[in-house]
């Protein structure tokens, strides 16, 4: 090796740094094991066609002596089987209907008392109760909770028709099958974000607090040694990391899932390292000044909890209100899950990301510069 | 003197609560060894981190090599060499990384780091995670990277806290080795008074951000009234010595462990008017101790405390 290299400041701190990262095993498990471990799971449980179960309590009418069966009766003599297992919580009547395309839904219903199945559906074992007044059928369900909604619309098909066919046969559902519009396809990315993101907060904030904590940050400005490459090594260090386990989680949901990248792949590099630029930034401004590292946490979890939530990691966030839309387009994470996501599934270029691009690289010098104004080495 | 490595001109410094140094002056000559020894919370690691250039006085002026820090912090990092009280270096990095980091920002070679690692006796551990070193060992690696640069001035802050008797003496025979051989000025805080009679030739006693007393250990001690120090306890011991104007005219009594201690001028003369003292006031003798003076005993006579408390 290069004696002058070998002896540089930079070089020692790169390197010092770099196996201070690797010598920690935890490091590499939840830098690149875990996300891989993630969107495999996460990406097996959205692409897989599911059965679904939906369970459902029936009130038991009072015997009035009127021998009329309700229409909750008919329906559970004709069309279900009967469970022979009986402890408090098990189902007694189950109903499957197969579908070939979403996959079958299996009713399970318990017959009870309305003191239990309130009982049940606050303990989450029932989203519906079934009651039958008066010949008239009620479904008692919060309206929230959209999973419900779904029981109740796939339940009241079935007591209307006394009949209910496959999803096919009613019209013409076609899967969405194709790469770029999968699920799958929209959670790399996500993945990807969220790692960046979370790899600079903890990494380099972390970093940077705990030393100062531990009084090393006051030693090391004690010698000759450059501040700028001190900080700088730790972002060089971040950024290499950031890059093989982000490109370790593409290959692995190429061979998996068979996501591909669609658009620019200079562009795609551009955003990459513009949205680490962005958060090393963050990550320096918000760790310049407390040795604390409670405090820290605290610090890193507010910058990083609220775009976890809402720049659409996981996912997207068209659901939030409309009002809300155009503030979380303009939080970091979501400039970068936004560009990576069109290089990705919308063979986007240069030409759509340059102002994302634009924006993450301003704030990053910004947060870089303020936080090099108030750091604090001692 | 010729002119001092280091002087500091009245000096203040306050922190939220506490003023840490209330007005210190000093100056180092060129090649001495100095003790700055006193209590904890003293504001001894104040002063050495003002003389570092890593706090800044509030009042006051420090000279190193005649320069303020002030426009030559580059020039005079390159000459000082230090330890700062409990430092924690990078947990999974080697003996041997850790000082070639170190030796990188002096563009020091590989050389300097084998020299150095001899020096300070951590042969055996230079290819051992700091994580796993013990005390005395992490101090030693401490001391040797603050010997990387051959620096004119070593500021060590407490550098032995908190080891054991034998990790304690380790560093002391690297530092006196260090003074037979080279022109190196050294500073050291501790609260240990054999730390400073060991290894200092000049000693600044400081409690409550002041000096209270400095000069060459000899100085010191036979500057006294006294040569020697008596502790004792009585059979009977009351919650206060009853006064006198005459000898002894300064017991000073400590509640806590029930022991009386004095500086005693001529023993042959003065002894007998202690005993005539406990005679006249009724007082039985327990036990009684008489002995060289030493260092704590002067701090104790001059503050009532000991140094370690």
């Amino acid at each position: 090796m290069n004696k002058y290299f070998a002896n540089s400041q930079l070089f020692q701190l790169i390197n010092a740094h770099f196996k201070e990262l690797i010598r920690e095993p935890g490091v590499l498990f939840w830098g690149i094991v875990f996300p891989i471990l993630m969107s495999l799971g996460l990406g097996v449980a959205f692409t897989q066609k599911t059965d679904v179960v939906r369970k459902v309590a029936i009130i038991e009418t009072n015997d009035d002596g009127s021998n009329s069966l309700t229409k909750s009766d008919s329906l559970l003599n004709f069309r279900a089987q009967e469970i022979s297992d009986l402890s408090t919580d098990s189902f007694n009547y189950s109903i499957t209907i197969p579908d070939e395309q979403l996959g079958n839904t299996t009713f399970l219903f318990r017959k009870t008392n309305w003191q239990h199945a309130m009982l049940m559906l606050k303990r989450g074992k029932i989203n519906l109760i079934l009651n039958e007044k008066d010949g008239k059928t009620e479904y008692h369900f919060d309206p929230l909770n959209p999973d419900a909604q779904l029981s109740y619309i796939k339940l009241s098909a079935l007591f209307g028709k006394n009949d209910i066919k496959p999803v096919t046969e009613v019209g013409s559902i076609k899967p969405l099958t194709l790469t770029g519009t999968r699920y799958i396809d929209f959670l790399i990315p996500g993945l990807i974000v969220m790692n960046v993101m979370m790899s600079c907060m903890w990494g380099i904030s972390y970093g940077i607090i705990d030393r100062r904590s531990k009084k090393l940050l006051r030693r090391m400005v004690a010698t000759p040694m450059k501040k700028s490459y001190f900080l700088l090594s730790l972002i060089t260090v971040r950024f290499a990391m950031n890059f093989v386990e982000s490109g370790l989680l593409v290959l692995f949901a190429w061979f998996a899932f068979n996501i591909s990248i669609q658009g620019n792949y200079a562009a795609l590099l551009a955003i990459f390292m513009a949205g680490n630029f962005a958060f090393a930034g963050i990550a320096i401004f918000i760790s310049s000044y407390t040795a604390n590292t409670e405090v820290g946490n605290g610090l890193i979890n507010a910058v990083v909890m609220p775009m976890m939530v809402l720049s659409g990691v996981f996912f997207s966030y068209h659901n939030f209100p409309d009002w809300s839309i155009p503030v979380i387009q303009k939080l970091p994470l979501t400039m970068l899950a936004d560009g990576i996501r069109s290089i990705f599934n919308e063979g986007a270029g240069f030409g759509e990301i340059y102002l994302p691009f634009g924006i993450l690289t301003l704030s990053g010098i910004v947060f870089f510069s303020l936080g090099l104004k108030i750091f604090r080495w001692h | 003197m010729e002119q001092p490595v280091i002087e500091v001109r009245n000096v203040h410094k306050s922190f939220k609560l506490v003023q840490a140094v209330k007005g210190i002056s000093l100056k180092i000559a060129a090649g001495s060894f100095v003790a700055i020894l006193g209590p904890n919370g003293a504001g001894k690691t104040t002063l050495v981190e003002m003389i570092e250039g890593i706090q800044k006085p509030d009042q006051g002026e420090i000279l190193i090599l005649g320069k303020t820090w002030k426009n030559n912090e580059d020039e005079l990092r390159q000459v000082i060499g230090l330890s700062l009280q409990e430092t924690r270096f990078i947990d999974k990095l080697r003996v041997s990384e850790t000082m070639s980091l170190f030796a990188s920002f002096f563009k020091l070679g590989k050389d300097r780091v084998d020299e150095v690692i001899s020096l300070v006796g951590l042969e055996d551990k230079r290819k051992a995670f700091v994580v796993n070193l013990s005390g005395g060992q992490r101090q030693r690696l401490a001391l040797g990277i603050a010997l990387l640069n051959k620096p004119k001035i070593l500021l060590l802050d407490e550098p032995t806290t908190g080891l054991d008797p034998n990790a304690r003496r380790e560093i002391w025979d690297i530092l006196n080795k260090l003074k037979q051989q080279s022109g190196t000025s050294m500073i050291l805080t501790t609260h240990y008074m054999e730390e400073a009679e060991r290894l200092c030739d000049y000693i600044i006693i400081i409690d409550k951000g002041e000096i209270l007393k400095e000069g060459t250990l000899d100085q010191m001690l036979n500057d006294e009234q006294g040569e020697k120090f008596v502790e004792f306890s009585l059979k009977n011991p009351p919650g206060q010595l009853p006064t006198t104007h005459e000898f002894p005219s300064k017991i000073s009594w400590n509640v806590e462990d029930s022991k009386g201690r004095f500086i005693l001028g001529k023993v042959d003369s003065q002894l007998p008017l202690f005993f005539d003292y406990l005679k006249n006031n009724n007082l039985q003798l327990n036990d009684m101790e008489c002995r060289r003076l030493t260092l704590d005993d002067l701090f104790t006579s001059l503050t009532g405390r000991h140094l370690d408390e």
